[in-house]
């Protein structure tokens, strides 16, 4: 076993893990951070991108071990400060960006990280951003969608 | 006034949940349960000889591994056939773990239980399990040959036959003035919610009771099985669904080998178990979709309008049946879409091949249907030299002939006759959205720049809310709050917003003050499940009955209460008053105190209810003969038949000349579902919809090679759509309401994807001019049409 301190949204967090534990069975089943979701287990889909010191990664692809020290934010950190929704989460909310909510997580992460690089994206922009994860549900448009609201939001445009 | 509701394109009361992780699906629950993990057969049809556990024995945290010598009871049976049907002459299910025999890679031939899921895999890994290999049947035509069985007994591979026929198709064919045949294939896929399944079961041995966490489409169902497979008392046994990462047709078939096993286990170890499916799991064996060879023949007159059709058809069932032959059935009744086809025959053959099962996905068997309509439609155009859209157009079955019987049995085994309807608007709808008669032009242009285009046009009808029923519960607190509970389950639909606009609609009440349970069989007992786009029609009309009984009897207690005739008060914003009299007043928490007369108060507020302050007569009890305590009934709607929902598609893609790439560049919908509860949610169906059919048209293949190992299970290799491959979706909404039902709505979850591959095939031939008639599609093949063209015509 070894001694792994995260700092888990702001929060340092030491777990004891075995070296071939996936960071995503470690946030989800030691820390019981369960909004991060498993889809395909082989970093295909993006369901399980977390932020390792701010840039998106895909946890099922990494051992638990090989982050020792990392700041980590998960879905559950990217709420606003006052705990309310953030930006993204409130833009996929107004912009009905999901339908059955177990691919979201990896988007929020994503476009999370994405936007703080690109304040005000295209819809193409848009589009590309979201290009690496998968979700059978919503067809995408809502998706491109939020993240042109949640860059309004940051941005602190008007509705 | 009350706010209206109902129609209004309300944000989901779900998302807040989902959106910061607070979500509960199945592996988010029970952490301290044991994990169990299943050894799966390697081989797609094999003996299985021995299985040796010796090196799996001294892995550190295994509690127990089972073969099917193992099983005992009922569980140790084959699993039920959930639909019989009695063109089903064959019917074949498989066991919880194989017995002596697999019959396709993916079967699970012995489950392992240990402390976590890791060590299972461990267990897993290090049992061997000794195989004799048996000749396999992969693909119809392999099934048809009939040179290998499947099944020992079943000598021709054939599960199912069967022919419905209304007038005499052949001679009509025979004597029409010009006739086409075509051939017509779609190759399998799969609904790969993002969500594998997953089962966590906890026995409690003192109370003699079991509570099963499944990710199902249908809790109420499972619950049966369950209690009939482990021989407990239905009451003993409580099956809960939680968040659920999507369904798309596969999670309605149960029970699973692993939702029998997995509570089994628990109860034989009196520990919690669960199981919860990884990906590859999903892809061999869990269920696929779509693979049929079609047939068509068809006679019309030089108008284009049909004199007679006549389709014979195969559909690959895969190893087993237990869903019966649905997909078949709706093949064979919704290809006829929104036409008269004049006299029409239909014949099916469903094979059994050594593959994973067929059971309905998305669609369920409408896309192969459609598919073979509208390139049939197509062909006829091409043929008479006549606009792909006019044909259509004459063909349509009109408004005024509403109802429409077209004399077939459809999936519920009720008549098929189409409620209502307006194809004629549809098409002018959607011709104007995608701006058809301009697209000659806009071609023209194209071509000038060196661009190949190409236009589209496909339609379709949907039998939706299938019965035989769903029903609700609904309840206001003394809080004022308003509780509601079906039984159908929600896999991203948002049935807690949507049920909650009907409820707060009927009742007059905000609804931010009404919560949704559903899937839940603690809170509701009896139900069907959510396919066959049909949780809207059947909970949503369930949900508006049982919410009216409860207004009828609060409006009962309030003019008890105020002295007034309950046919002049109202309830506006959660309050009954007097029409035009606003003073004149009670709230309806204060009309749920009443409905529950009590001797003992709980509150201030509850005090009204106690025996020496409620007034009213003496003469009559507290509780009358007809009447229950509470603020609160059940109803249940159950329909004559389904509604039947409508819609048209059209896109314009474009080809590339050298590559052979396949670019959709517009694609629109004209969606007809009746009166819409939720806009935003429809439209978001619809979106999804037409992703997964874009992801059939050009993308997703199950491929098996001719040994049966299926050659592409992972994301990596199956391609589903993301965001770069799937077009802006344009939508307008035609509204005919549906008379069968007290709420006017027809069902709208399967809609998007049912005419993808053919309005894809449709632009993609008028693109290239080279007849397609197999889809999916991909720029190799495409490009490879293309090549054997300029071999036949150089």
């Amino acid at each position: 076993m070894h001694e792994v301190t995260l700092t888990v949204n702001g929060i340092p967090r030491t777990v004891s893990v075995p070296a071939r534990r996936l960071l995503s069975d470690c946030l989800r089943h030691d820390l019981g951070l369960t909004g991060t979701h498993v889809g395909c287990e082989h970093g295909v889909c993006g369901a399980c991108t977390v932020l390792i010191d701010g840039e998106p990664m895909r946890s099922c692809l990494l051992f638990a071990v090989s982050v020792d020290g990392a700041e980590v934010t998960t879905v559950e950190g990217c709420r606003a400060p006052d705990g309310r929704l953030g930006p993204v989460q409130r833009a996929f909310h107004e912009c009905h960006g999901l339908q059955c909510g177990y691919c979201t997580p990896g988007f929020v992460t994503t476009i999370t990280a994405y936007l703080r690089e690109h304040p005000d994206p295209s819809e193409e922009q848009a589009r590309e951003a979201i290009g690496g994860n998968l979700c059978r549900c919503t067809g995408y448009q809502n998706i491109v969608a939020s993240v042109l609201r949640a860059a309004a939001i940051q941005r602190g445009d008007s509705p | 006034m009350t706010t209206k509701m109902f129609g209004e394109p309300m944000l989901r009361r779900e998302d807040p949940r989902l959106v910061s992780g607070d979500g509960r699906y199945l592996d988010d629950l029970g952490h301290d349960a044991l994990a169990a993990a299943f050894v799966r057969s390697p081989y797609a049809h094999a003996r299985i000889v021995d299985v040796d556990v010796t090196d799996a024995l001294d892995v550190d945290g295994l509690v127990a591994i089972y073969t099917y010598e193992d099983l005992d009871g009922r569980v140790a049976e084959r699993l039920p056939l959930l639909i019989p049907h009695p063109a089903l002459h064959a019917p074949r299910t498989g066991y919880p773990l194989a017995n002596g025999v697999v019959k396709h890679v993916g079967e699970a031939v012995a489950m392992v239980v240990a402390t976590d899921r890791y060590v299972a895999e461990d267990v897993a890994e290090r049992i061997r399990v000794s195989y004799e290999p048996l000749p396999v049947v992969v693909g119809i035509a392999a099934a048809l040959s009939a040179t290998h069985r499947v099944h020992d007994d079943i000598a021709d591979n054939v599960a199912a036959h069967l022919v419905q026929e209304v007038g005499d198709a052949r001679t009509a064919i025979a004597s029409a003035p010009h006739r086409l045949r075509l051939d017509l294939d779609i190759e399998r896929s799969a609904s790969m919610p993002m969500e594998g399944k997953g089962v966590y079961a906890r026995w409690d041995a003192a109370d003699r009771s079991l509570r099963v966490y499944t990710s199902t489409q249908t809790s109420t169902s499972v619950r049966f099985a369950l209690a009939a497979k482990l021989d407990l008392p239905v009451d003993r046994v409580e099956v809960v669904t939680p968040d659920v990462g999507g369904g798309f047709g596969v999670k309605i078939v149960h029970p699973w080998p692993e939702e029998v096993l997995v509570p089994w286990a628990a109860i034989r170890l009196d520990r919690p178990v669960k199981w919860a499916e990884d990906r590859r799991e999903h892809f061999i064996s869990s269920a696929h979709e779509r693979a049929q060879h079609h047939t068509v023949e068809v006679g019309f007159d030089d108008e284009g309008r049909l004199r007679g059709l006549d389709v014979e058809f195969a559909h690959d069932n895969g190893a087993y049946t237990p869903y019966g032959i649905i997909v078949p059935v709706i093949t064979s009744t919704q290809l006829l879409g929104p036409y008269k086809p004049g006299a029409y025959r239909v014949e099916f053959r469903s094979v059994y091949t050594n593959t994973v099962q067929v059971t309905p996905y998305r669609g369920a068997g409408r896309p192969q249907g459609v598919f073979a309509m509208e390139r049939t439609m197509d062909a006829i155009a091409a043929y008479l030299k006549l606009d792909r859209a006019l044909v259509r157009e004459r063909n349509f079955i009109q408004p005024d002939e509403m109802p429409y019987d077209q004399g077939l049995i459809f999936q519920d085994g009720r008549p098929l006759i189409y409620d209502s309807g307006d194809y004629p608007a549809a098409l002018e709808k959607v011709k104007k959205l995608i701006g058809w008669d301009g697209f000659a032009a806009y071609r023209e242009q194209a071509r000038a720049q060196g661009r190949r285009v190409g236009i589209g046009l496909a339609c379709y009808v949907e039998g939706t809310g299938v019965g035989p029923y769903e029903g609700a519960f609904v309840r206001v607190e003394t809080t004022g709050q308003v509780v509601v509970a079906t039984g159908l389950t929600t896999q991203g639909q948002g049935h807690e917003t949507v049920f909650a606009q009907v409820a707060a609609e009927e009742l007059g009440v905000p609804v931010e003050n009404v919560t949704v349970v559903t899937g839940d069989t603690r809170r509701f007992k009896y139900a069907v499940g959510t396919f066959a786009s049909r949780a809207a029609v059947m909970s949503g009309n369930a949900v508006a009955l049982a919410a009216r009984k409860v207004r009828a009897k609060a409006l009962r207690i309030a003019g008890e209460a105020l002295e007034v005739d309950p046919r002049d008060l109202e309830i506006t914003d959660g309050v009954v008053a007097v029409k035009g009299t606003p003073q004149a007043a009670i709230p309806l928490k204060t009309v749920a105190v009443l409905a529950n007369p009590l001797r003992y108060a709980f509150d201030e507020e509850t005090q009204r209810a106690t025996q020496f302050a409620v007034g009213g007569s003496l003469d009559k009890p507290p509780v009358d003969d007809d009447d229950e305590p509470g603020l609160e009934a059940t109803d249940y709607y159950s329909p004559l038949r389904s509604t039947f929902a409508d819609g048209m598609h059209a896109a314009i893609v474009e080809t590339d000349p050298e590559t052979a790439e396949i670019r959709i560049l517009r694609y629109a919908v004209v969606h007809d579902c009746g009166r819409l509860i939720n806009p935003r949610i429809v439209e978001g169906q619809i979106h999804g919809g037409v992703a997964q059919g874009v992801g059939g048209a050009l993308y997703e293949r199950i491929v098996y090679d001719d040994d049966g190992q299926l050659v592409n299970a992972s994301y990596m290799d199956f391609l589903m759509p993301y965001a770069s491959e799937v077009p802006t979706i344009e939508i307008d909404h035609l509204e005919t309401p549906s008379p069968l039902n007290p709420l006017g709505v027809k069902g709208a979850g399967e809609a998007g994807v049912i005419p993808g591959a053919a309005v894809l095939a449709s632009a993609i031939e008028d693109a290239e001019g080279i007849r397609i008639d197999r889809m999916p599609i991909s720029p190799s093949e495409l490009w490879e049409l293309r090549s054997s063209r300029r071999r036949d015509d150089p």
